[in-house]
């Protein structure tokens, strides 16, 4: 758990790192401070199970098991990428792990959850869906109608809705006549909670019953995650300094660093010594190395393969 | 005078009008307090407050089938998608409800709205963030579809837009809103709608573009060794076909570059046009230049998918050599 944290926070350091040479072709959400919704949820399920992303969906992605190294070269536009080159940050998508996509649509990935849902009913292959969505998912109609019919067939999806209180620099609080998002669900007559989303334990736990539940045939739940993104709305820079959210707010936030704080659990809990998390922490640093080496020196698409994939 | 960009040119034609007219009002995903993704709606709230400048929940339904209620009652909305990608779920209210008003009512209720979209590709940035749909919107009847291609027209289009009765889809091409700079006076002016542009005059062929393409096919037939009639567009529907027709009846040979797919692009109903109305003057089969049809690619592959200089002479090589 605590590895995985790691690596997604790792990862996207790494892309800040990398963005401002400028040779990285693709804009990018950043998922820092979100990590432990990511790695809370998908670390219940199976390689088989489904996610629906969306625009910040590196952590999904990770946590769902895909491949830093392809996913880096998408950013550069490279062949070798997940959607070789032609897709970019937001459109990665990657069946072997069960990654439906992660779509540049806000709202849009609901829909693809439920429906795969419905499929695995179909099929009876006991397959979950996973719908990730922002605070802003909820201002669509897709939100809406996804619940509705997920509820109404008893369909195994979580909905996860990462609140981080922000849609790009609208405050919830200015987009949505009632701030309580999880009670919404409960309109749609399923089970809700709203969970600390910086508390990795917490989530997972929420998302084992709610998975659980999802598989034995129960029907869909819905899962508040409160949390707060570090990083502008899009790109590696910091947003406070422009004025688009208040500095007390990240800085409040950021003391509850959820990689930190598990960090710190695991420590006081004597799970796992300092010793092994400095060796986590080279063993990540170093498959990123791996990644971005790969990511750079592969190449680039060529025209021909313009129209590949179309039909 | 002033030298503007497109973006700065939209602002002031908004704000003029603004002040003209107390029906107007803007309304959008960040327009307000962040003063749009673009910044086309800059400074709007603090001039006319929140009550005309409105920050609108992320839904695009939502804000365009409320800018329709709006118009029906007199108001005179000015909507703005962050990027025309995000148009698609909106296109129900757009082709359900905002182009059949007027028809449904029998003409008893206009439709005044304008709909704001940076459109097109060439910033990379990626799928859905790069879209051209002229052609989706031209073919849906009683929708006009506006394209300016440089500020001069963005400021006088856009009024004349926002004054006319009926719904427009006002779409900004992207890639040259901070590109092009020129001279766009303080005082109110308008561009009609409907009319093209013959921005160069000449003998050899004519070549017709719109949007951001027009800046780089005027750029790439400086180096051509023909004497180009140029033709911006401007309002894609309802087309200027007299302007288009007269044009190609003098030059006998025609090409059309556009950025969106080739299949069913707007260049095909031009073509189909031509040749109802000007077949027996040319000399050559009319040539297009576009995108492929594909979804858009990203960074290596976009550069391929947009017509360049090379492209673009290629055609006229065709057109001129046939
Ligand atoms: C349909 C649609 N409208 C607008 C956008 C532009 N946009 C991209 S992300 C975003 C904000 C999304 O907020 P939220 O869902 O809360 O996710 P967060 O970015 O906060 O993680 C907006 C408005 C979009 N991508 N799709
Ligand atoms: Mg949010």
């Amino acid at each position: 758990m605590y590895l995985l944290m790691l690596r997604i926070r790792k990862f996207e350091e790494k892309v800040v790192e990398l963005y401002p040479a400028q040779d990285m072709r693709s804009p990018v959400h950043l998922y820092i401070g979100h990590e432990a919704i990511a790695t809370g949820v998908c670390l219940n399920l199976r390689k088989d199970d489904y996610v629906s992303s969306n625009h910040r969906g590196h952590g999904h992605c990770i946590a769902k098991g895909m491949d830093m190294r392809l996913m880096l070269a998408e950013f550069y536009g490279k062949k070798t990428g997940y959607c070789k080159g032609k897709g970019g940050s937001m459109h990665l998508v990657d069946p072997e792990n069960g990654v439906l996509g992660t779509s540049a649509i806000v709202g849009g990935g609901l829909p693809l959850a439920v429906g795969a849902a419905l499929a695995s009913v179909m099929q009876g292959n006991e397959r979950v869906s996973v719908a990730f969505f922002g605070d802003g998912a909820v201002d669509e109609g897709s939100f809406h109608e996804s619940l509705n019919f997920a509820s109404l067939k008893k369909l195994p999806v979580v909905f996860v809705c990462e609140n981080n209180f922000y849609a790009t620099n609208s405050h919830q609080s200015a987009r949505h006549s009632n701030n309580d998002i999880a009670c919404l669900a409960e309109g749609y007559m399923m089970p809700s909670v709203c969970v600390d989303g910086n508390d990795v334990i917490t989530v997972f736990e929420t998302a084992r019953n709610a998975i659980n539940r999802a598989r034995s045939g129960k029907g869909p739940t819905f899962m508040e995650c409160r949390t707060y993104r570090w990083k502008a709305h899009v790109g590696p820079d910091c947003d406070v300094e422009k004025g688009c959210r208040p500095r007390e707010e990240l800085d409040q936030w950021v003391k509850r660093c959820p990689v930190k704080r598990f960090r710190e659990l695991l420590l006081d809990e004597n799970v796992l010594p300092e010793s092994e998390m400095l060796e986590l922490a080279r063993q990540v640093d170093e498959e990123i190395e791996e990644a971005v080496i790969f990511a750079k020196n592969s190449p680039l698409p060529s025209p021909t393969e313009l129209y590949e994939d179309v039909y | 005078m002033a030298r503007l960009n497109v973006v700065q040119a939209i602002n002031l034609a908004l704000r003029q009008e603004m002040r003209k007219d107390k029906r107007l009002i803007v309304l959008g995903e960040d327009v307000g307090k962040s003063g749009g993704v673009f910044r086309a709606t800059d400074g709007l709230q603090e001039e006319f407050g929140e009550d005309r400048v409105v920050d609108t929940p992320l839904s695009e339904v939502g804000i365009v089938g409320t800018s329709i209620g709006l118009a029906v009652n007199g108001m005179r909305p000015v909507a703005e998608i962050q990027f025309s990608g995000f148009l698609y779920s909106a296109y129900d209210q757009i082709t359900t409800h905002a182009a059949r008003i007027r028809t449904r009512s029998r003409g008893r209720f206009t439709c005044p709205i304008v709909i704001r979209s940076p459109y097109g590709g060439g910033v990379r940035a990626l799928e859905l963030h790069c879209e051209s749909q002229e052609a989706i919107l031209a073919h849906t009847p009683g929708i006009k579809v506006v394209i300016p291609s440089r500020p001069y027209d963005a400021k006088g289009l856009l009024i004349s837009a926002i004054r006319d009765p009926d719904p427009v889809v006002f779409l900004e091409p992207m890639r040259v809103y901070r590109a092009i700079k020129e001279e766009v006076p303080e005082e109110e002016y308008t561009v009609p709608l409907g009319k093209a542009d013959v921005i160069k005059k000449g003998t050899d062929l004519t070549v017709i573009s719109w949007g951001a393409m027009m800046k780089y096919t005027r750029e790439a037939l400086e180096k051509a060794d023909y004497n180009a009639e140029i033709i911006d567009v401007r309002t894609i529907s309802p087309l200027d076909s007299e302007t288009i027709i007269n044009s190609v009846k003098k030059t006998g040979r025609c090409l059309i570059v556009h950025e969106a797919p080739r299949t069913c692009g707007f260049g095909a109903e031009i073509i189909a046009q031509i040749n109802e109305k000007a077949f027996l003057h040319l000399e050559a089969p009319v040539e297009r230049v576009t995108g492929f049809d594909v979804p858009f690619p990203m960074y290596k592959l976009e550069n391929y998918y947009l017509p360049d200089e090379r492209r673009i002479l290629k055609g006229v090589e065709k057109v001129m050599k046939f």
